[in-house]
């Protein structure tokens, strides 16, 4: 009953969204240790392990995902009716894999 | 032969299996017909036209919501099997049989009946069938009341006071139409929490549709005029 585009679509944009209300409050964590530079630079040691850049990848394409997937969202509920809008669910994936790409790229590069 | 297994009860029960010879060209509905006539009169279950018309022949079949009188058992037979059970979101009244009050209100709480102005008509409206806002009434005009939508909605079970896909295709069908004459009203119908803005466009309901109407798309034009109408302060 669920197993269409449009339905893994929505799934995906909640997980994500969660997965971003997760992150955040790690994310801020690590800005306030911006105050103390000896602990900064203890999490960037930490953080430049492969294993933790791969993890920051999947996490980048999430959030990417996340941000078309709303975009997405968006279109639909404000423009008019596009048939071609289960295309944008393959461009909106897309989008989120290329930006984990080019993460991917200026990480190990 | 067919394995037939159909839900026999109300809210609690089991199912039971049947066997059924195999035809071509068989339906679902004639499964169930069968099993009804000549292996288990009890058997409760509602149709009426049979060829797609009329919306009550719904029933769940493989966990599929579907117009039984329309489906092929060719197309649904999972190795010689097929499971048939009442509709999703709906009470049963008894097997196959869903109370479809729940329903049928929500078609009124979304004030889903056209309402004609005060004025006695001097002349027929004269309604051009090119007229983009008539194109997008006729895009969704042909519901049969089937409630398939409805019981595909994963909104509807999550929050059982959402109005529901037909409810709210319907409210649009008539805020689209030229002839209405309380768009306003149709709008804060359908403009609380349990009305379009609860949709989370899974679109269930436009994959399951068996006339292949697009609640999805009526709904978001629902939720673009109930937001202009309150930038306007209509609401």
């Amino acid at each position: 009953m669920r197993n269409h585009p449009s339905y893994r679509a929505f799934l995906v944009h909640r997980l994500s969204g969660i997965a971003l209300a997760l992150f955040l409050p790690a994310h801020l964590i690590v800005l306030g240790l911006a105050l103390e530079t000896a602990m900064l630079d203890g999490f960037l040691d930490w953080a430049a392990q492969p294993a933790v850049k791969a993890a920051e990848t999947i996490l980048v394409i999430l959030l990417a995902l996340h941000l078309f997937g709303g975009l997405r969202l968006l279109a639909i509920e404000l423009l008019p009716w596009s048939d071609r809008q289960k295309d944008w669910i393959g461009w909106a994936a897309a989008a989120a894999l290329a930006v984990g790409a080019g993460f991917v790229v200026r990480s190990f590069a | 032969m067919l394995k037939v297994e159909i839900w026999r009860g109300t809210e609690e029960g089991r199912y039971e299996t049947y066997e059924v010879p195999s035809q071509p060209s068989q339906t679902v509905l004639d499964l169930v017909t069968f099993v009804q006539r000549k292996l288990d009169p009890s058997l409760a279950y509602r149709f009426a036209c049979r060829v797609g018309v009329c919306g009550s022949c719904a029933m769940t079949v493989n966990d599929t919501p579907r117009w039984t009188c329309r489906t092929h058992v060719q197309k649904v037979v999972e190795r010689g099997r097929v499971r048939i059970a009442p509709l999703r979101n709906l009470p049963i009244v008894k097997d196959l049989a869903t109370d479809m009050v729940p329903f049928f209100d929500k078609g009124q709480e979304a004030k889903g009946r056209f309402i004609p102005s005060d004025a006695a008509a001097t002349s027929v409206a004269e309604i051009s069938p090119e007229d983009p806002k008539r194109k997008e009434a006729d895009a969704a005009i042909e519901c049969i009341g089937c409630a398939v939508c409805y019981a595909a909605c994963d909104v509807v079970s999550w929050r059982p006071e959402y109005l529901g896909p037909a409810a709210l295709n319907r409210a649009w069908t008539l805020v689209s139409d030229a002839r209405d004459s309380d768009r306003i009203g149709h709008l804060q119908a359908v403009a609380d929490d349990a009305g379009c803005h609860a949709c989370h466009g899974h679109q269930n309901c436009v994959e399951h549709c068996p006339v292949g109407i697009n609640p999805t798309r009526s709904i978001s034009g629902l939720k673009r005029l109930v937001l202009m109408a309150a930038v306007r302060g209509r609401l």
